[in-house]
């Protein structure tokens, strides 16, 4: 975290000022074709129970086999996080009973995963940078699926997910705000989705948050207990939960009360955290390191091999987009955030002003794709189209004012701007003839108006402009008419 | 002729080659047999039909010229190896009625060498046990009893009892078995045959019910060390589906056998005379064991593996503790047993199943590894286990790296006991593993090989342990121990 910041998020209590401290555990599902220790399927979606190994199920005398896939997949995600990679870890086995869990224990990673400690940088909103901690990440499997809503008395078990891998990506408590948690949780999914190592679909619950919040008055250095607040499933409800378990703190510690650690469960309807289990209840998982899996150890050039591959990860494109196109860094950050956009922006943007095509980006193309509720891979405007078009304007082929009009017009037609504007003869007129002819026009209408300017009232100039405008159907170079008014009516 | 059901392996096989009988014939033979001694209770599930068939599919691969190292060969298997469409049990009520629908590695690499399945050996529930006696479908008997109690029945020893009777009895040519802390070696030595524990990893576990997956090793048990030896070949191989399966070759392990032991040196560890005493006649057998190799040429040397008095405490710990994991998953939600009531919520389901499908042993032990594992005791007892695991391991590391190629121990520190004399004092009972159980610990190979007859009649094993995966060196040891002590006894119950 940086030194000493002063807090930016402060809840004021009767008491005083309060800060807020929080730390995320991310779930976050592997891709990978086989799960951690079974050659099952990983598809989302198939028929339950269909993708179940002899392993998944638990069989009576089932092995479990790693999955270098999935290996992979942790080391190139710790890479990305700018983590220690441990060549070294053991895999152990969490013991617990229920009745999606078919081993009766998780196999996870306790004392010593398989990346250690590393970072993650958030853009804040106002441009600058936040850096939080990453304590650890480790690999584990997930658990099957109860469903209690197939039937009245009886309880439904899907084993599908059941020994799905997971990375637990475990932060430092080093958030201060909701919107530091929601701005690391969504850079957290930008990392992982340029890595190709989770979908980072909240929805799908292919990440998953565990909120662990404090509070502490403002200037206090000591951290006082934690609540862990379970499986929040998307951004804003992580943010909810956040605020309403802080306020709940702040109650209890101002009423005189102690905060007592437990397992919170967030109740978006409701707006509310709820106890899950008190600490007295919290299950004693007897740890101890699986017997019937060997170390998990590769060497250097393993790791070496996985890097060797990684992409350009948000931050240093963000660098290079600052760097090489004169962005800003807010703008930098909002064009890194999803790697298919900013390969968008950079189609667009090659060979043309850095600014002005983030501007298009930014402003007109997420905005129609959020209308559309589409993504970039689905844009109704090609990269290629978008650049014609910023070409078009540059060249003075088309006024910006037209240009918006091409533009929908590329988003309705899909369209080349080049050939719509000549097809819909949208062409800027520059002819002088012409656009004196319509100043003509206009000032004869208006000799009054014509007046007022002379006499000193220069502002109307650009109501004169309008008008040519509008008689050009907004073909004339406004720049032009701009000129030629003043040349006319000022002499 | 011999009766089919006394032929070594070995002498099978030269039979089956030169066709004096058929597979069928010898299937046949140990068929009748088996109903014959029904009474000793070897088998939880004997599989006549399937015996029929395979046999006969052994008969057509002989007259094809296509015979496997274990072709037609007539075999118990532990019922703790899954057998696909044989019901498995484990010895226990949980999978009382358990099918799989997959094949054990080790018992399919013994049906891919031609091996023929009489049936499922009876065991110690979930292979916790000394006697046999823990299993949930009446324990095993042993068929030598006390020359002066010729009528009172003996415990086999466990937990591989059914095996190590069946072979005795001449219910089988030869048997799995699965040792986790001397359930080979023990009932070996009770029932006057031979069984060897491989070095841990050399036969794969996958498809072997765990008890304690970091112990558990299977391993064959026969009339003779050379029988031994050729089972070993066809059970061992590396697996991918085990992790904890060894990458290593599987030599021919018969090949070494008549080597002899000349120039070998043979350690001879104090500790395994016990402060409290080894008992004058098993401490003679031993004698006589170290005179018998001496004789064929090898050196004895006295060696000191000083941890050995920790072993049986660390085995106590480690073993259940993986247990009480490895056993989570029998809750009645999935296969097995399920005992729930009209309104019964998940935990009532979990607490009546368990209650119900294991018993006593198996019990106490999920408790004791519970108890091992459980937040403020896991450092006191498992990790601390764990160093002295450790410990024992380098103490043999040692023993072998200066000085010794094989080491020389009792087996056990009595013959087999009466079952309804057996120990009511779960702590006496674990005693009976006090040789083995370091061996274990060490994932070293064991061979037990029966010496002699005890004053009561009873036969008394020794057991050789080597290097890792040094399985040669113990088998060639183990077959000159064998040749110098003429053990031709046989149990009473075959005479007349």
């Amino acid at each position: 975290m940086d030194a000493t910041p002063a807090p930016a998020y402060v809840l004021t209590g009767e008491t005083g000022d309060w800060e807020v401290v929080i730390g995320l555990e991310v779930h976050a599902q592997v891709i990978s074709t086989a799960k951690l220790f079974s050659g099952a399927s990983t598809t989302f979606g198939a028929a339950p129970n269909s993708q179940v190994s002899l392993v998944d199920a638990a069989m009576p005398g089932m092995l479990p086999v790693i999955n270098r896939a999935c290996v992979e997949q942790a080391v190139r995600t710790g890479l990305g996080l700018r983590a220690h990679i441990n060549n070294r870890s053991v895999f152990a086995r969490k013991n617990y009973f229920y009745a999606d869990l078919p081993q009766g224990y998780q196999i996870s990673q306790y004392e010593l995963p398989v990346v250690g400690e590393g970072k993650v940088i958030l853009d804040m909103p106002d441009g600058s940078s936040r850096t939080v901690g990453i304590e650890r990440l480790h690999l584990e499997q997930d658990a099957g699926k109860s469903l209690h809503d197939q039937h009245p008395t009886k309880s439904f078990i899907d084993l599908n997910r059941s020994g799905v891998a997971l990375m637990e990506i475990v932060s430092k408590p080093d958030m201060r705000s909701p919107e530091e948690a929601g701005a690391y949780l969504r850079k957290l999914r930008s990392i992982l989705r340029y890595l190709g190592t989770c979908d980072g679909n909240m929805e799908e619950g292919s990440m998953r948050a565990d909120v662990n919040v404090s509070v502490r008055p403002v200037g206090d250095t000591g951290l006082r207990t934690r609540c862990e607040v379970k499986n929040v499933n998307s951004v804003r409800f992580v943010m909810q939960a956040i605020e309403v378990e802080a306020q709940r703190h702040i109650e209890i510690w101002e009423s005189g009360g102690t905060v007592d650690q437990e397992t919170r469960l967030f109740d978006p309807a409701k707006g509310e955290t709820r106890s899950m289990r008190s600490k007295e209840e919290a299950h004693d998982y007897r740890y101890f390191p699986d017997p019937d899996l060997l170390p998990l150890e590769f060497d250097d050039a393993f790791v070496e091999n996985i890097r060797a591959t990684l992409p350009e990860l948000p931050d240093d494109k963000k660098a290079r987009f600052i760097a090489d196109y004169g962005l800003t860094p807010y703008d930098a950050s909002v064009l890194v955030v999803d790697r298919r956009e900013a390969d968008f922006f950079e189609a667009v943007a090659k060979g043309r002003d850095g600014k002005t095509a983030a501007n298009w980006v930014i402003s007109t193309l997420f905005g129609t794709l959020n209308k559309k509720g589409v993504g970039i891979e689905d844009s109704p405007v090609s990269a290629e189209n978008l650049g014609k078009l910023i070409d078009l304007i540059a060249d003075d082929t088309i006024s910006g004012r037209i240009a918006k009009d091409v533009y929908e017009i590329m988003v309705e037609t899909g369209g080349a701007p080049d050939a719509i504007v000549e097809e819909r003869g949208l062409k800027q007129v520059t002819d002088t003839g012409a656009i004196e002819a319509a100043i003509d026009a206009v000032m004869a209408a208006n000799p009054d108006k014509v007046a007022e300017v002379k006499g000193g009232k220069e502002k109307l100039l650009g109501w004169f402009t309008g008008q040519v405008m509008k008689a050009t159907q907004g073909k004339a170079n406004p720049g032009m008419v701009n000129d030629l008014l003043k040349k006319k009516i000022l002499g | 002729m011999t009766k089919l059901t006394d032929l070594t392996i070995a002498e099978a096989r030269r039979g089956l080659a030169a066709k004096d009988f058929t597979a069928v014939d010898l299937a046949e033979a140990h068929i009748a047999a088996m109903e014959a001694h029904a009474g000793l209770n070897a088998y939880v599930t004997p599989t006549p039909d399937t015996a029929r068939e395979m046999a006969a599919a052994s008969d057509a691969r002989i007259a094809k010229g296509e015979a496997g190292a274990m072709e037609g060969i007539p075999l118990a298997i532990k019922d703790l190896f899954c057998t696909d469409g044989t019901r498995t049990t484990a010895g226990s009520n949980i999978l009382g009625n358990f099918v799989p629908p997959y094949e054990s590695t080790v018992s399919a690499n013994l049906w891919g060498a031609g091996a023929v399945l009489l049936g499922k050996a009876n065991l110690d529930e979930f292979a916790m046990g000394s006697s046999n006696t823990t299993s949930a479908f009446g324990g095993a008997v042993n068929p030598w009893t006390r020359a002066a109690e010729p009528d009172r029945q003996l415990v086999p020893g466990g937990s591989s009892g059914g095996s190590a009777a069946a072979v005795a009895a001449r219910l089988a040519l030869g048997a799995t078995g699965t040792d986790t802390g001397g359930s080979i070696r023990q009932p070996a030595s009770f029932c006057g045959i031979s069984g060897l524990k491989p070095t841990y990893g050399r036969c794969s576990r996958w498809g072997i019910v765990a008890f304690a997956s970091s112990l558990d090793q299977a391993g064959p048990m026969a009339r003779t060390v050379g029988d031994v030896a050729i089972m070993l070949g066809a059970m061992a191989g590396h697996d991918p589906k085990d992790s904890t399966s060894a990458p290593v070759a599987v030599p021919d392990f018969t090949a070494a056998l008549e080597q002899g032991v000349k120039g070998l040196t043979v350690g001879i560890p104090k500790e395994y005379r016990p402060d409290e005493g080894l008992s004058p006649e098993i401490e003679a057998i031993w004698t006589r064991g170290m005179e018998m190799l001496k004789d064929a040429g090898a050196e004895t040397v006295d060696i000191s593996l000083p941890h050995t008095k920790y072993a049986l405490a660390t085995y106590y710990i480690i073993a259940p503790a993986e247990a009480s994991s490895n056993l989570a998953r029998y809750d009645g939600v999935r296969y097995g047993l399920r005992v729930l009531d009209e309104g019964d919520g998940l935990n009532d389901m979990y607490c009546k199943t368990r209650a119900a499908g294991f018993g006593a042993e198996v019990k106490r032990r999920i408790l004791i590894g519970t108890y091992a594992l459980s937040a403020g005791y896991y450092d006191a007892y498992y990790l601390k286990a764990q160093k002295v695991r450790s410990l024992i391991a380098k103490d043999f590391k040692d023993a072998f790296d200066t000085s010794v190629d094989v080491i020389l121990t009792p087996t056990t520190p009595s013959a087999a006991f009466p079952m309804d004399d057996e120990p009511t004092d779960p702590v006496t009972m674990y005693l009976n593993d006090v040789f083995t159980v370091p061996t274990s610990l060490a994932g070293l190979p064991g061979l037990s090989v029966p010496v002699a007859l005890t004053e009561q009649g009873l036969p008394q094993g020794l057991q050789l342990i080597g290097r890792p995966f040094d399985e040669e060196t113990v088998l060639r040891a183990g077959r000159a121990l064998e040749k110098a002590a003429a053990f031709t006894a046989t149990p009473r119950l075959l005479e007349g």
